[in-house]
């Protein structure tokens, strides 16, 4: 499908090293933007303004346009990004130097590392072929994303551990406490929507990622089809991104900062972005599952022309749909108040892991009947 | 001075309640020593009585006899009828006798004071907030304690001067004056020197010094003390600083072997000013203005600050060890001092003893004042007898060694803060040997000498003092020393350990005062350090009769020598 | 005696047990908060307005005459908790001419910002009416020593205020209208 590129091995490696990165620097921003997002929306719902004072020096001088991005504070991540840098880097003595520093890595590499196999739109070549727009449109992908970003714990475990402060050390544990409990509800919940998506005599694994998006083009999306999945997905994933209502790792009230207590500046920083960015993929995947991916509203056909326009668009309206999540998970965060620990324990355990195998039992009865039928029309 | 020293005890009934007091002594000491107060601003205890400021009024009574019987007259009840005096009389001047009533806290009592407090304030002005005497005026605390507590009077207040010149030392507001005549009495009954009155008349009276003389003697500051309000104020401490930031140490005057008590009152480690503390056996409640101003030796330009050795500052430590280098394996000289404490001067001794020093010491005289400036001019010579320094009575050069060091029988010196020059020592001699200085200031003896450690002056330290009758008495540290430095008789400690091999000399008070009142025939024997800081301990002085004292006599002393000519 | 009235809880039907419609809620009033006109003040652009009785930074203040009304009695500074204000009390030399009666001024007055918590005590002691806590509330500065403001700076913030305390005019009247001795 890429004939008219030029061939080789060496040239593929480049190619794909130049799309990571891009990739890498596209998620970063977002997570930048999260940022700043997650200061202004809740500056916002308070009756504050948020940040709105930070702007390079020429750009103020632009009329109109130069004032209006002040007062959207849009450069105020490069600020937060420069003073994260310029901090003065503090190592308490107390703390275990190796995995101390190897930590806020662990903590960041798994979240850029599940977006390889992240697809956020679809190519429509002229000869007619389409192909999905990802790193790696891996078969197994959701697998590979499961088993990636759930790794993003150990940091935050091991950040906990090596900062030698029982704050910390709360932290670490009550997060991966609350992971494993809550990965079991995720997977459960996301069960019944393969066994969905593998319609019967369907060539493609219903475990691809662009499957799942695809198979919601034209028809329902799998939000209408599976609400409860939908839910106990979404709840999981605010819980698996230690977010509010669910930030026990962090806790400021009862934890001081949870695991970065003991963490400063750049350091610190990464934590920061990490975090952000798995909310990022998070909402990323959620859109790709249940929201259509790329695809236009449900039971309506994609509007746009099959050709590079149609593929922006798609992309555009990807990112729409990730930027809208990304938002609920703000107005999530300052709508709510924080669980008490046992009560995310008791939630995880013995609420929405029943409900996730009720819900896996009846979809499973009704794909059955449903592929009896088909079987029996055959 | 009206208490009379018999200690006869007689029964009276103070507020209804019987108790036992001193007889003859007035009603408001008696009633002082059973707890109530009766205030009183011109009474005095160590002043006669002038009776004019009022404020002491009491109820006093005594039960009534049958004139021609004599039978005591009964109430109904049978107790004694008490004939009370129908008007209240004065407490300072009542004496009491025996079988007395008095009654301090009556509704009467109460309504007198009131008045007599609304009258004193009548032209007194609102000075409170600028007046040195705030915090510690009998006017503020009477005023509280039994004042109506607002005025009435609308009237213009009087205007007098407010900053008369009554001498080189002292500075009056008149409008702060409640004529008690305190001030008065003093000149003429204690300091001799009468140059003070009271001229016009009324509320228009006015003290005054007669003309052509003025409040210059040396204890003129006295009245400072006594004037119960802030009338008369001490010209170096007015406006200095309020009273209430002073912290309050116990201390015994430097400047004579009289031995005044003191209170050393500092704010922040620096000395604001000195006041005497009553001790009715060596100075009444007085002390000489010259002794007030020692605490200015603290800050003096020539205060050495500083170890050095030949000129160069080092550090304490290497200045003793250079110490002993200038002294060991020589015929060393000590030159002991009168002012040293006595522990400093039995550390001395110590080291004499450990190196086989000879030892000098000198006096220092002057006139006599035949109060409680002593013609000795050093506070514990009578220690340096003690401590063993000397058996003979200084006397004020040092000859001796003059001699010595020229035929070559001294050939190191350890010099306590004398001046040797001025003690008749040639300096061609002196600097013929290597020559260790321990003092305070700077002097002769201390610019020409190899090592310099800097000693501490009385109130950067403790320690113990032995005045002209033989009273030991203990002063405390009122202030931090210097950075770096130690207190004397540490750095002698330290001298010492580097003298002898195999034992450790005593480095603290306790310990000192251990070893010092463990010899046998001592006169310190089983005295404590902890017992001298409880109050003054009269030492027998039986040993040193024979040694002909300077000291003429004076308030509470009376020469046992002979008077020395 | 008080009544004790115990209220029964009403169970919770199914859907508050979810809590989802509670969530649904909540959602809905954040959410409309971010349209509602914001409070925010851009400070050093806008600035408050200080209520009367505000307790900015301590300062001296100067009476209408224009004469200091410090006597430097010092009990600002004894009874300042954290001992942050510092007198060096002076003597007014008798010939000035405006101020014969009041004999004694700070020579140096020194207010350490750095220890000052604004507790209006040296106001609330003051016999002269002379130290106010006014509406000055930014004090920032580069140094420790800049943030000790000393007597001249303090006479600087505080201004005059009219004020009722004519002790030191009496004393001149009442001298004048011959009380004098
Ligand atoms: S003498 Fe006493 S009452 Fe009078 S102004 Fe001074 S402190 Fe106040
Ligand atoms: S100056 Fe003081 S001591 Fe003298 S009469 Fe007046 S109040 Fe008394
Ligand atoms: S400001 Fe007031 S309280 Fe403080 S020293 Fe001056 S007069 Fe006294
Ligand atoms: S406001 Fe309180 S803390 Fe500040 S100077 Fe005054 S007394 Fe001291
Ligand atoms: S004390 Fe008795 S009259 Fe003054």
């Amino acid at each position: 499908m890429m004939e008219w590129m030029p061939q080789g091995l060496w040239f593929e490696v480049c190619l794909k090293v130049f799309f990571a990165f891009m990739m890498v620097g596209a998620v970063m921003t977002m997570a930048g933007y999260s940022v700043l997002a997650e200061r202004k929306v809740s500056a916002w719902m308070q009756g504050r303004v948020g940040p709105n004072r930070t702007v390079l020096p020429f750009v103020e001088y632009i009329p109109i346009f130069g004032p209006l991005l002040k007062k959207l504070g849009m450069f105020q991540p490069l600020a937060d990004g420069l003073k994260f840098l310029f901090k003065e880097e503090i190592v308490p003595g107390h703390v275990n130097k190796f995995y101390y520093y190897l930590a806020p890595l662990i903590a960041l590499v798994p979240a850029l590392t599940t977006m390889t196999v992240l697809p956020f739109g679809q190519m429509y070549w002229n000869d007619g072929t389409v192909s999905t727009l990802a790193l790696a449109d891996l078969e197994v992908g959701i697998l590979f994303v499961f088993a990636v970003s759930s790794l993003g714990v150990y940091g935050i475990a091991l950040a906990g551990w090596s900062s030698n402060s029982k704050y910390s050390f709360l932290g670490g544990i009550r997060s991966s406490a609350q992971m494993i409990s809550y990965e079991l509800a995720m997977g459960l919940s996301l069960l019944p929507v393969f066994l969905w998506v593998c319609a019967p005599g369907s060539s493609e694994s219903g475990l691809s990622l662009s499957a799942i998006a695809n198979s919601q083009s034209g028809g329902a999306w799998l939000f209408l089809v599976q609400p409860l999945s939908a839910l106990i997905f979404l709840i999981a994933l605010f819980a698996e991104t230690n977010r509010l209502p669910f930030d026990m790792p962090e806790s400021e009230t009862d934890l001081v900062g949870g695991f970065h207590t003991e963490y400063g500046s750049f350091k610190f920083g990464i934590f920061f972005v990490a975090e952000y960015a798995h909310i990022v993929i998070g909402s990323a995947i959620f859109t790709v599952i249940f929201l259509g991916g790329w695809h236009f509203l449900p039971f309506i056909e994609d509007p746009w022309p099959a050709n590079w326009i149609g593929s922006l668009l798609g992309v555009g309206w990807f990112l729409a749909k990730t930027i809208f999540l990304i938002f609920f998970f703000i107005w999530v965060r300052w709508t709510l108040p924080r669980f008490r620990y046992d009560q995310v324990m008791h939630l995880g355990w013995s609420k929405l892991l029943p409900l996730a195998l009720v819900n896996l039992i009846v979809y499973l009865l009704i794909v059955t009947v449903i592929d009896q039928n088909a079987a029996a029309n055959l | 001075m009206i208490a009379p020293d018999n200690k006869e005890m007689v029964n009276i009934t103070l507020n209804g309640i019987e108790v036992e007091v001193p007889n003859g002594i007035n009603a408001v000491e008696a009633a002082a020593l059973h707890g109530k107060e009766v205030p009183h601003y011109c009474y005095h205890p160590k002043l006669s009585v002038a009776g004019n400021c009022r404020m002491c009024l009491v109820e006093m009574g005594t039960p009534m006899r049958d004139r021609a019987s004599g039978e005591p007259i009964l109430d109904e009840d049978g107790t004694p009828k008490i004939g009370w005096v129908p008007k209240p009389v004065i407490g300072c001047a009542t004496n009491i006798t025996p079988g007395m009533h008095l009654r301090t806290e009556s509704d009467l009592v109460n309504e007198c004071r009131e008045g007599i407090m609304e009258f004193l304030l009548v032209n007194h002005p609102l000075d409170c907030p600028i007046c040195d005497q705030a915090g510690e005026c009998r006017l503020q605390e009477f005023a509280t304690d039994y004042g109506r507590g607002y005025s009435r009077y609308v009237e213009r207040k009087n205007v007098k001067p407010k900053r008369t010149r009554l001498g080189p030392r002292v500075t009056l507001d008149d409008e702060r004056c409640i004529l008690c005549s305190r001030c008065i009495r003093f000149s003429q009954e204690v300091a001799k020197d009468d140059v003070l009155g009271f001229v016009d008349r009324g509320s228009f009276s006015t003290l005054t010094c007669f003309p052509g003389k003025e409040l210059a003697n040396n204890y003129s500051l006295n009245t400072v003390d006594i004037c119960p309000v802030g009338a008369l104020t001490s010209t170096d401490f007015r406006f200095k600083m309020r009273v209430w930031f002073l912290k309050e140490s116990k201390s015994v005057c430097t400047e004579s072997s009289a031995g005044c008590n003191t209170l050393v009152s500092s704010r922040e480690g620096t000395i604001q000013r000195i006041t005497p503390r009553r001790n009715d056996q060596v100075n009444d409640t007085w002390m000489t203005d010259s002794g007030r101003e020692l605490y200015k030796l603290v800050k003096a330009k020539s205060r050495i600050r500083r170890p050095s050795f030949q000129g160069s500052d080092l550090p304490l430590d290497d200045a003793i060890s250079q110490a002993f280098e200038a002294l060991k394996n020589k015929k060393i000289g000590v030159v002991a001092s009168c002012h040293s404490s006595l522990e400093e001067q039995f550390l001395i001794k110590r080291l004499v003893e450990e190196t086989g020093a000879k030892v000098f010491i000198r006096g220092h005289f002057g006139e006599d004042d035949g109060i409680l400036l002593s013609a000795d001019r050093t506070p514990n010579l009578r220690g340096a007898l003690v401590a063993g320094l000397t058996n003979h009575y200084p006397s004020d050069h040092l000859n001796d060694l003059n001699e010595s060091l020229a035929d070559g029988h001294v050939e190191a010196l350890l010099v306590i803060g004398e001046d040797l020059k001025d003690s008749g020592v040639n300096e061609d001699n002196l600097r013929k040997v290597p020559l260790v200085f321990l003092g305070t200031h700077q002097n002769s003896t201390s610019d020409c000498a190899e090592v310099v450690l800097p000693g501490l002056t009385v109130f950067e330290k403790s320690g113990s003092l032995i005045n002209r009758s033989f009273f030991l008495q203990s002063f405390d540290q009122a202030i931090p020393c210097p950075a770096g430095l130690m207190t004397d008789f540490k750095i002698l400690a330290r001298l010492i350990d580097l003298f002898s091999e195999d034992s450790i000399a005593p480095s603290e008070l306790d310990q000192i005062w251990e070893a010092l009142s463990s010899s046998e025939n001592s006169v310190l024997k089983g005295i404590t350090f902890l017992k001298i800081k409880k109050g003054a301990i009269q030492l027998d002085e039986s040993k040193w009769e024979h040694l002909s004292f300077v000291e003429k006599e004076a308030l509470h002393y009376l020469p046992t020598g002979v008077i020395a000519s | 005696m008080a009544k004790t009235v115990v209220l029964e809880r009403k169970p919770l039907s199914f859907s508050e047990r979810t809590y989802l419609p509670q969530i649904a809620t909540g959602l809905k009033t954040t959410f409309s908060n971010m349209f509602k006109p914001k409070v925010t003040l851009q400070y050093p652009e806008e600035k408050p307005v200080i209520p009367n009785n505000y307790r900015g930074v301590p300062t001296l203040v100067k009476d209408p005459n224009g004469r200091e009304k410090c006597v430097s009695c010092q009990l600002c500074e004894f009874v300042c908790p954290p001992k942050a204000i510092r007198i060096t009390p002076g003597s007014v030399p008798e010939d000035q001419d405006d101020r014969e009666h009041v004999e004694k001024a700070p020579q140096e007055f020194e207010i350490n910002m750095l220890r000052c918590i604004y507790c209006g005590y040296c106001q609330e002691v003051c016999p002269e009416e002379a130290i106010f806590l006014q509406d000055e509330y930014s004090s920032s500065g580069f140094t420790r020593e800049e943030m000790i403001n000393n007597k001249e700076k303090l006479y600087e913030l505080g201004g005059t205020i009219p004020d009722r305390h004519y002790k030191w005019d009496k004393k001149k009247e009442a001298e004048t209208d011959g009380n004098t001795h």
